[in-house]
């Protein structure tokens, strides 16, 4: 599909692969510097949260166009060990791995729609949306 | 592929400006490369210029906000100037706030705040 792009994420520079991809896809998309800004970031803490707690996954990123309206979809894929309690990464400052703890609430704050599905032992998709306005 | 940040000193102080994105790598060799720095010159304060870069994710900012920290052990304040606006919002989107820690509008006006400091 012509909308659809990916990343697989394996090593760090696959985290800088991933963003530059979603910067190039924002801009390309028509949006401004701040969303821009979002979105990068927003991809970077999904890829390296992929690459510390799964060890490889996929960044997928699909360009939206649907009853005029245009947007950006996330999609963060792993077969990792699962989240095993969704509300408490969920909770601010909230972190295992020694960050700063702002990964998941602070992405879903980047974006517009944001979607958790986890299975534990079966891995994690996470899907969000920007839209373009 | 491991490319250096490069570390100016003038007088008293250090002077970074950060050109491109900034890989893992590259941050924790520049957090290395800073400190070693500082102690080689004795300096007392830096400043890093962050007018090129166009996001900041949480790994960076604390990368970041670890060398102030670090800096302060070893006795040199830290200036953080040029921030984006479109950086700045995503920051305190994303749930960061680097508390207490000197900024600046722009390099010049960091310089000068930093020599303020340091005579103080």
């Amino acid at each position: 599909m012509d909308n659809r792009s990916s990343v697989e994420i394996f090593t760090e520079w696959d985290i800088v692969a991933a963003r530059q991809l979603g910067r190039n896809e924002a801009k390309n998309s028509g949006f401004g510097t701040v969303d821009q800004a979002r979105i990068t970031t927003a991809i970077s803490e999904l890829a390296r949260n992929i690459y510390l707690y799964a060890g490889k996954g996929k960044i997928e990123i699909d360009r939206l166009s649907t009853d005029g309206m245009k947007g950006m979809t996330i999609i963060a894929s792993d077969e990792g060990p699962g989240i095993p309690d969704l509300r408490k990464v969920m909770e601010d400052g909230f972190s295992t791995s020694g960050g700063l703890g702002a990964g998941m609430p602070g992405v879903k704050r980047l974006m517009d729609d944001f979607k958790v599905e986890s299975e534990v032992g079966k891995g994690t998709i996470i899907t969000a949306t920007k839209w373009l306005r | 592929m491991n490319v250096r940040i490069p570390i100016l000193k003038l007088d008293e102080v250090l002077i970074v400006s950060i050109q491109w994105e900034l890989d893992d790598q590259t941050a924790i060799q520049f957090q290395e490369d800073l400190l070693n720095k500082m102690h080689e010159t004795t300096a007392r304060g830096v400043v890093i210029d962050l007018t090129s870069i166009d996001f900041i994710d949480s790994f960076i900012a604390k990368v970041l906000g670890d060398v102030i920290s670090m800096s302060s052990l070893m006795g040199a304040k830290v200036v953080i100037t040029g921030i984006q606006p479109a950086v700045a919002i995503t920051l305190i989107e994303l749930g960061i706030r680097l508390e207490n820690v000197m900024t600046a509008l722009d390099l010049e006006n960091g310089l000068t705040k930093l020599r303020r400091e340091l005579e103080a």
